[in-house]
């Protein structure tokens, strides 16, 4: 399916439940609302018409004001490919984890939480990946101030 | 594989100095005597945050550091990043950088798939493979010095372009190697694929269904190892790779079920040989031309977001770039396809012996470099 079709598919079945889509460009997205991003990615993973059945790249982006988490999402079967994006607030964010539809959800949301703090809730093993379990704060928002030491080693 | 657990686990550390784990992974194993109940792997000892370094240097400045994420195939790594960045500015290249990139990225293929096929023949107790191996990576690595001075981390690829035109005599000693390297692939076989310790250490051991392949996000040999043809090359091609006439070889199961270890190794052993097949159309094909044509005066990006894949040794390698207008990445996101493999791990394992979890290991090729970043 072209993007065009599959947002199309998107506003027709959630209605205002997709904030925005864009299908032209260079990265095709619709924007979810927070709130509904199971329900959505339930419907792209298992409906006949789209099967996303590779979660390509999970990441986090910090706009300053907000955090975006973006959903890069592949069919094997289709051969088709599209973008979620769920927008959320700098302080606390929160969103459902997606670990259930695709297994290796569970590492991208561990990094995306790692990095940018984003919090995601139902994951089975949310705790940091790759950096140490102590370290304070998250290395990828852009107001990150770097440590001068570590457990007392100069960094 | 069907085992009965006693009930008195025990947790082992392996790694992460452990040699198997061809770098710093440390794997905690709950072992019930010799079978493994479950393996936990522990990542980030060669974290250094890679993509808060990309956000903190120019465009360009960015590709020396993708040559650290896989240091053995840096090629490859710096190539997903250019053409990125390219897509985002629409730089169109000539004929002649484009036949060089396929030529560079193929014969990194070759060398990233010798390193695995000989450190794996090691790991399982074979000596000799490795040392086969590496001396026919060693002509590719003078190849690559002699062109751009470096033998591991190049920076060759530029936004654009190419650092160096090859030298003149290149494209000789390209088909040089091949000629005497198709043959050696031949011998590789006899040695180590088709030896019967080996098909016994490997052939009922990792075995990774498609779906969980698929589910876990594995790509590149792994999951062609697990039977589905999937390619990027083929499917989504990029550099021109359609019009290349070459097969993707996948996983048959030979010596036992699809998705073993060994139909994961013997995929990359196939590889090889299809990429020297396209080592010999690019050289055909190359024409006269700058290679520093379509080098932009000013690197700057217009605002917007980019993914970008292509097909590295190790799968699919991923860049997601936002772009703010400005002279700097405002976000460098990179899908490792070594880290999403790794994730994997903990279901390809369960029930293996402690042996077993070596060519597990070995089987899934990862470059700690790159799950790190």
């Amino acid at each position: 399916m072209k993007p065009e079709e599959i947002a199309a598919l998107l506003v027709e079945k959630f209605g205002t439940g997709i904030l925005e889509s864009k299908s032209d460009g260079l990265l095709p997205f619709s924007v979810v609302e927070p709130a509904g991003i199971l329900d959505v990615c339930g419907f792209i993973r298992h409906d006949e018409r789209l099967q996303m059945d590779h979660l390509e790249c999970l990441s986090g982006v910090d706009y300053k004001d907000r955090i975006e988490v973006v959903y890069t999402l592949y069919s094997m079967k289709h051969r088709h490919r599209y973008t979620l994006k769920v927008r959320l607030p700098r302080e606390n964010p929160k969103v459902h984890s997606v670990e259930s539809f695709w297994g290796v959800a569970n590492w991208h949301e561990r990094e995306a939480f790692d990095l940018l703090g984003v919090a995601f809730e139902g994951h089975s093993d949310l705790r940091r990946i790759l950096c140490p379990d102590d370290w304070e704060g998250h290395p990828l928002r852009k107001d990150y101030t770097f440590p001068k030491s570590y457990r007392d080693m100069p960094v | 594989m069907q085992v009965e657990y006693s009930g008195d686990t025990m947790t082992l550390n392996m790694g992460p100095q452990h040699p198997s784990t061809h770098g710093v992974l440390r794997l905690e194993l709950k072992t019930d005597g010799e079978v493994v109940a479950e393996a936990i792997p522990h990542i980030g000892y060669l974290h250094r945050c890679f993509e808060k370094h990309a956000e903190n240097v120019d465009y360009a400045g960015v590709v020396p550091y993708t040559d650290r994420m896989d240091y053995c195939a840096a090629m490859n790594m710096e190539l997903g990043y250019v053409l990125a960045v390219e897509k985002l500015m629409g730089i169109q290249v000539n004929n002649r950088v484009r036949c060089i990139r396929i030529i560079m990225a193929e014969l990194s293929r070759i060398q990233s798939h010798l390193i695995a096929a000989g450190t794996y023949g090691n790991d399982i107790g074979s000596f000799t493979p490795f040392l086969w191996c590496f001396r026919d990576r060693e002509t590719i690595l003078d190849l690559f010095e002699e062109t751009c001075g470096a033998r591991l981390l190049y920076n060759y690829n530029w936004i654009g372009g190419l650092m160096f035109d090859v030298k003149p005599g290149f494209e000789k000693k390209v088909i040089d190697f091949i000629d005497y390297f198709e043959p050696q692939v031949d011998n590789l076989n006899k040695l180590l694929s088709d030896n019967h310790i080996f098909i016994k250490r490997t052939a009922n051991v990792g075995i990774m269904p498609p779906e969980t392949a698929i589910s876990y996000g594995v790509t590149g040999p792994n999951l062609r190892g697990s039977g589905v043809k999937f390619d990027v090359r083929k499917d989504e091609p990029y550099l021109g790779y359609e019009e290349f006439d070459f097969d993707v070889p996948v996983g048959l199961g030979e010596h036992g079920p699809v998705g073993s270890c060994w139909d994961r190794y013997m995929v990359r052993i196939r590889e090889v040989k299809e990429s020297c097949k396209i080592i010999r159309q690019a050289v055909a094909r190359m024409t006269p031309g700058d290679v520093h044509e379509a080098l932009p005066k000013r690197l700057k990006p217009p605002a917007g977001e980019v993914y970008m894949r292509t097909e590295c040794p190790r799968g699919e390698l991923g860049y997601y770039i936002v772009s703010d207008g400005g002279l700097k990445p405002y976000r460098v996101k990179v899908k490792s396809p070594c880290f999403t493999v790794m994730s994997a791990f903990r279901e390809i394992s369960r029930g293996a012996m402690i042996a077993d979890i070596v060519a597990i290991l070995g089987s899934v090729d990862v470059v700690l470099g790159e799950i790190d970043r």
